[in-house]
């Protein structure tokens, strides 16, 4: 299974909570503290790195505030990857 | 040759949707359509192309969230504006944003004739069955005996007559080419609204006609629902009376579909 994480722009998170019941794995808890606008940001809570990667969480997210990284494997040579550039580019 | 692991990105806020934190209300799924609409924008390349025109309604931001070019329309008018601006530069992609306040009420005459004559421009129509920016009134669009604040005993059929379905009024004229309405409640339907907003702006890059994709969309604050309760209300409530579906698809759109 890949492994993946996310990671939430707390400062655009506004704490509407879509994301929680996406997350097959129930990975995603808000926070107890809240950020300038005063809403409680989502955040990943993953100690046994059981989260995929699945994107579901960033799908339904109205305010786009979830970035997704997954790990892929990839054939390298001289540390060289064939990593898809426009990913990597934006990244 | 050696294979190992290496992390990427798989999903990121999509470059045609500006770095600001949007005016909306938590949960409100306007957000939502947005990142849609500029990932369709991304992966079809016409950032630089694009012309957004957004009426009256919280609609009107638009043109704040979006990284195109985008003009704001008298309530209503979006189509008759965007009638002209298609016309005076036929190479641009053009498309509206317009809620039901909009669309359906003060914009009913633009949106008929604009898909009766068959213009080449892109409709997304964002009804969440009520007026949402002034407050929560009876929209055309509100389902019957809906609680709203111009309507407190619920919309009365018998005065106020049935909610005006806009997809199948649309799809009955012969200049629309691709008429469509979608939700964004769950994955499944997100994922079929994501392919039908590729699809409307294909259908216009090809020069095929009038493209509308109508979108069930949530207000949590003026259904007094939290964001979950309202993508429910809209699964439960709104979707048995405006069933998801494609209303008309031409023979060129299905092509491009």
């Amino acid at each position: 299974m890949a492994k993946g994480r996310i990671v939430v722009d707390e400062e655009a998170c506004k704490g509407c909570e879509l994301c929680l019941p996406m997350c097959p794995t129930g990975l995603i808890q808000m926070a107890d503290y809240y950020n300038t606008k005063g809403y409680r940001p989502a955040r990943l809570v993953d100690p046994h790195h059981r989260c995929t990667g699945c994107t579901l969480c960033a799908t339904i997210c109205p305010d786009a505030a979830i970035t997704v990284f997954r790990e892929v494997k990839v054939r390298s040579q001289n540390g060289q990857s064939d990593a898809d550039t426009r990913l990597s580019a934006a990244a | 040759m050696k294979q190992q692991w290496e992390e990427r990105v798989v999903y990121q806020r999509p470059r045609a949707l500006a770095s600001v934190s949007t005016g909306y209300c938590p949960g409100c799924t306007h957000g939502l359509i947005h990142k849609l609409i500029a990932e369709a924008i991304d992966d079809l390349g016409i950032q630089e192309t694009t012309i957004a025109v957004a009426p009256v309604g919280c609609a009107l931001f638009l043109t704040d969230y979006l990284e195109v070019d985008g003009v704001m329309a008298a309530h209503g008018r979006a189509p008759a504006m965007a009638t002209g601006i298609k016309r005076v530069e036929p190479d641009k992609v053009v498309f509206t944003y317009q809620g039901d306040g909009d669309l359906a009420s003060i914009g009913m005459a633009e949106i008929v004739w604009a898909a009766a004559r068959g213009e080449n421009i892109t409709v997304f129509f964002v009804n969440n069955a009520i007026y949402g920016m002034t407050g929560g009134q009876m929209a055309p669009t509100s389902l019957p005996g809906q609680i709203t604040t111009s309507s407190p005993r619920g919309r009365d059929v018998e005065t106020m007559g049935m909610p005006v379905r806009m997809a199948e009024l649309l799809a009955g004229l012969p200049g629309a080419a691709y008429v469509v309405r979608r939700s964004v409640y769950d994955a499944r339907t997100i994922k079929a609204a994501r392919q039908a907003i590729r699809t409307a702006f294909r259908v216009q890059m090809e020069g095929v006609g009038f493209a509308l994709v109508e979108f069930l969309s949530s207000c949590p604050t003026n259904w007094r629902l939290n964001p979950a309760q309202a993508l429910e209300w809209i699964k439960e409530d709104m979707e048995p009376y405006y069933p998801l579906g494609d209303y008309k698809v031409s023979d060129i759109a299905k092509q491009l579909q």
